[in-house]
């Protein structure tokens, strides 16, 4: 009798053994899912949603704001012209060469020209000229203002000299450099085969002169807030300036220094985008201002197709740097996000 | 007795804002080599003041500190200090933390492996081999302390400066670290300045346990001399007469120090010294 009262008593035995699984993923469910993945995904649709309502009501010149359909759409024409004009330059290429193949078998003195495609850059090669320009012009920005913000913490005395230039230049916007720049690089920059053009260079140079402050500002407060006992080990150890600097001081200011580089990208890529516009660079500012004069009904759409892309780029950008910034701390406590 | 450290008639004052700190006003003592002394007084007395102007990191207002016939003008690696809170580099091993120290004062002397066996040596002084490619932040406020001493030892000293070395440990880490120091010195015969706040650590460790008054314008108070055998156990030790009554010398020190600096403490924060203090100290210093 014993054992034939057991079965009935064993479905809310499975049931007690099935609720911890089920509340386990429940728990999971709340504590990492729905914030991680969930919500976020929550907040984009809420935002396409609004966009889609209110870009209908708005009525401009060039028809109504595109909605994120037809933005979507006009990436897809983005890509599209990309892949086409690419096979036109294949196709031009491999005509050059037959062509000169030819002018060979018939004459092998013949003088052969190979001359490069002249099509218009595409959107895709356009994110390449401004992915270039940004990243030299922060490169430079960098190799200048670490060294410089190294010397800076050191010596108060060059900290009292040159803090008030630096607070008054650090402010100044791109396009406030951008007519200086320009006619400095035209008057300097003279060469009969330049090997970068001056847009280029220009649209670079305003990028390293906006974006080098907040590395050097925070290469300066990094290096003079080394730990007063760390700097009285390289003294009881009588390091060298120089010894002092590479082993003490630029290690402790590491974690300054890459918080204040990650700021400086942000900052170049935003000036990056003004300063090709005006200094006709061939890069997304550049693309931006082209469909703006441009004025089709579709060129609306590919701006905004160009907003959201500079938008991902410099999240992309950021989130390169903050994986950098961890690799680099040594302080494995701080929090960086 | 023949001096290897003396620190003769010492003050020390302070630019603050409020105007001038007298922190020390003649200090005066004279250390043997391999002697093992501990300055003790209540905190803010200029104990590490004391500490850092043998290290040479401060300069003395008046006065001067002489090692081995020479006065000491900057810090140097002849003076280890060990810090009160270990000052390891966090971005360094900690092979790479005593080897910072190792190539610094041994890279023209020693060759590489020599240098390499060396470190390894002094890691192993201080039980710390195991841990050698850790990072600061890895291991305990313990191994911490006891690399900091590795560090130091690593510069084979002369005079091994300790500021409040095992202030910041649990009890039982600081009775191992207090006997692995004891041990250490037996066999290297280091002269050693030690900082403490800890009475039962003083007498056990010293030779002479150097007493402060209390700040500003502190001096010797008085010096009591540890004659209890080496090698000392502490065990043993806790019921030793002696012992006991050292211990309890000290504590009267701190005790009455501090209600005699209430009554006659200075009106300005430059102490003058008068007559009858002066030949306080005279009497005090032997």
């Amino acid at each position: 009798m014993a054992t034939e009262s057991t079965p009935p008593l064993a479905p809310p035995n499975a049931a007690r053994n099935l609720w911890p699984g089920l509340s386990e993923a429940a728990s999971r469910l709340a504590t990492r899912t729905l914030p991680r993945l969930l919500l976020p995904l929550l907040g984009i649709v809420v935002v396409l949603v609004l966009w889609a309502n209110i870009a209908m009501r708005i009525n401009t010149s060039l028809g109504a704001l595109p909605g994120p359909a037809a933005v979507w759409q006009q990436a897809g024409n983005l890509y599209d012209e990309h892949v086409a004009e690419r096979t036109k330059a294949r196709a031009f290429y491999a005509r050059q060469q037959q062509r000169n193949a030819d002018a060979l078998v018939e004459d092998p003195q013949a003088e052969v020209k190979t001359r490069p495609y002249t099509g218009k850059p595409t959107f895709i090669d356009q994110i390449g000229t401004s992915l270039v320009t940004v990243l030299s012009g922060f490169a430079l920005a960098s190799l200048f203002a670490i060294p410089l913000g190294i010397a800076i913490g050191l010596s108060p005395w060059l900290y009292a000299m040159l803090n008030p230039a630096i607070q008054i230049a650090r402010p100044i916007s791109p396009l406030a450099w951008l007519p200086i720049v320009t006619l400095v690089v035209s008057a300097v920059y003279v060469s009969d085969d330049p090997a970068v053009s001056k847009s280029y260079l220009v649209s670079m140079l305003c990028v390293t002169l906006c974006s080098l402050w907040p590395t050097l500002m925070n290469t300066a407060v990094g290096a003079s807030s080394v730990s007063a006992d760390l700097v009285n080990v390289s003294r009881v150890l009588r390091l060298g300036r120089l010894t002092h600097v590479r082993r003490i001081v630029l290690p402790s200011a590491v974690p300054m220094i890459f918080a204040g580089l990650r700021t400086s990208l942000g900052v170049a890529w935003m000036v990056l985008i003004a300063s090709e516009m005006l200094a006709q660079n061939p890069g997304l500012g550049k693309f931006v201002w082209d469909e703006f004069q441009n004025g089709s009904s579709s060129s609306l759409g590919r701006i905004m197709v160009a907003v959201i892309t500079i938008g991902l780029i410099g999240f992309a950008l950021d989130r390169i740097m903050l994986l950098l910034q961890r690799a680099v701390s040594w302080d494995k406590n701080a929090v960086l996000r | 007795m023949n001096t290897h450290l003396e620190l003769s008639d010492i003050g020390m004052n302070f630019k603050t804002p409020r105007g001038t700190f007298c922190a020390l006003d003649g200090i005066d003592l004279k250390v043997a080599k391999g002697e093992f002394i501990s300055l003790i007084g209540h905190s803010g007395c200029g104990k590490s003041t004391v500490l850092n102007l043998v290290a040479g990191l401060l300069k003395a207002t008046r006065g001067g500190v002489i090692v081995n016939g020479r006065q000491v003008t900057e810090p140097g690696p002849e003076r280890a200090m060990v810090f009160q809170n270990h000052s390891l580099l966090p971005w360094l091993t900690v092979f790479e933390n005593v080897a910072l120290a190792v190539t610094k004062v041994f890279g023209k002397t020693k060759t590489r492996a020599e240098q390499r066996a060396w470190i390894e040596h002094n890691l192993e002084l201080v039980h710390m081999t195991h841990a050698r490619d850790k990072r600061p932040n890895e291991i305990s406020g313990g191994m911490k302390q006891r690399v900091g001493i590795a560090r130091a030892l690593a510069m084979q000293p002369e005079i091994l400066l300790l500021d409040e070395p095992f202030g910041a440990l649990d009890a039982l880490t600081r009775a191992q670290l207090q006997d692995s120091l004891m041990e250490i010195q037996a066999r290297l015969g280091n002269t050693i300045l030690m900082v403490t706040h800890d009475v039962d650590e003083a007498v056990l460790l010293s030779d002479r346990v150097v007493m402060l008054n209390v700040g500003p314008g502190a001096r010797i108070g008085s010096i009591l001399q540890v004659d209890l055998p080496r090698p000392r156990n502490r065990l043993a030790l806790a019921e030793n007469p002696a012992y006991i009554h050292a211990r309890a010398e000290i504590l009267r020190f701190l005790y009455d120090g501090h209600s005699a600096h209430n009554t006659a403490a200075p009106a300005s924060p430059v102490a003058k010294v008068s007559r009858l203090q002066l030949l306080r100290r005279k009497v005090a210093n032997g």
